[in-house]
């Protein structure tokens, strides 16, 4: 199945909760989730594990945005609006951690 | 309006993802209209404002980064950043589009003290 989470690492536990409950498949980054992909942010270590046990994908527009898109972390699958709408699609069900 | 108060804008969202950001930054340049001592403190999630580089076309939301940098000529030129947030968020000076000063979180919280009007973003 699909996890989407949109909120930033360091002020919500959503990411947390998604990566302990969540048992394979696809994960999803957007909006002020994106954060969590990049280079020196406290939970790189933690996303970078999370690339071992699910495809983690990251919504690129919303890394451009915040000034990040040279910093995704390696194993992380940059998707554009279409990638995300075909992660829906290819998925039975999806969870938003809102 | 005569009696100068000293104003400081808390801001700790990170763009884009909610609106608190633009709102102070709004707030922000109606008060220096007004010829009032204005300081603004980045901290925790808020110091993701300042990167450098953002390009919103993709999420087709206004940029409003570079009016950070046209700050100084409504003479708001003191912009305090956080060194513990910018740290855990692998982010230094040089990542920043102004010029600031960095400040301990302690430092931060002294300085706040000071302040007779505080402003929470």
């Amino acid at each position: 199945m699909l996890h989407i989470v949109n909120k930033s690492p360091l002020t919500s536990n959503t990411l947390d909760s998604c990566l302990s409950t969540a048992t394979g498949g696809d994960i999803l980054l957007i909006e002020d989730a994106v954060y969590a992909a990049t280079h020196g942010n406290a939970a790189e270590a933690k996303l970078r594990a999370a690339t071992g046990q699910f495809r983690v994908h990251v919504l690129l527009p919303d890394l451009d945005a915040r000034g990040l898109g040279d910093r995704l972390i390696e194993g992380v699958l940059p998707v554009d609006y279409a990638g995300f709408v075909d992660l829906v699609a290819s998925n039975k069900t999806c969870q938003s951690w809102l | 309006m005569s009696e100068i108060k000293k104003f400081m804008f808390v801001n700790r969202k990170a763009p884009y993802g909610t609106i608190y950001a633009l709102e102070s930054l709004e707030v922000v340049l109606i008060t220096a209209a007004f010829d009032q001592d204005v300081s603004l403190m980045f901290l925790d999630d808020g110091v993701y404002q300042l990167k450098k580089g953002q390009q919103t076309k993709g999420i087709e939301t206004k940029n409003f980064s570079p009016a950070y940098r046209a700050l100084e000529d409504y003479d708001v030129e003191k912009l305090y950043v956080e060194k513990e947030s910018m740290d855990a968020r692998g982010l230094t000076e040089e990542d920043l589009l102004v010029s600031v000063t960095v400040l301990s979180r302690a430092e931060m919280g002294a300085l706040m003290d000071e302040q007779d009007v505080v402003l929470s973003y």
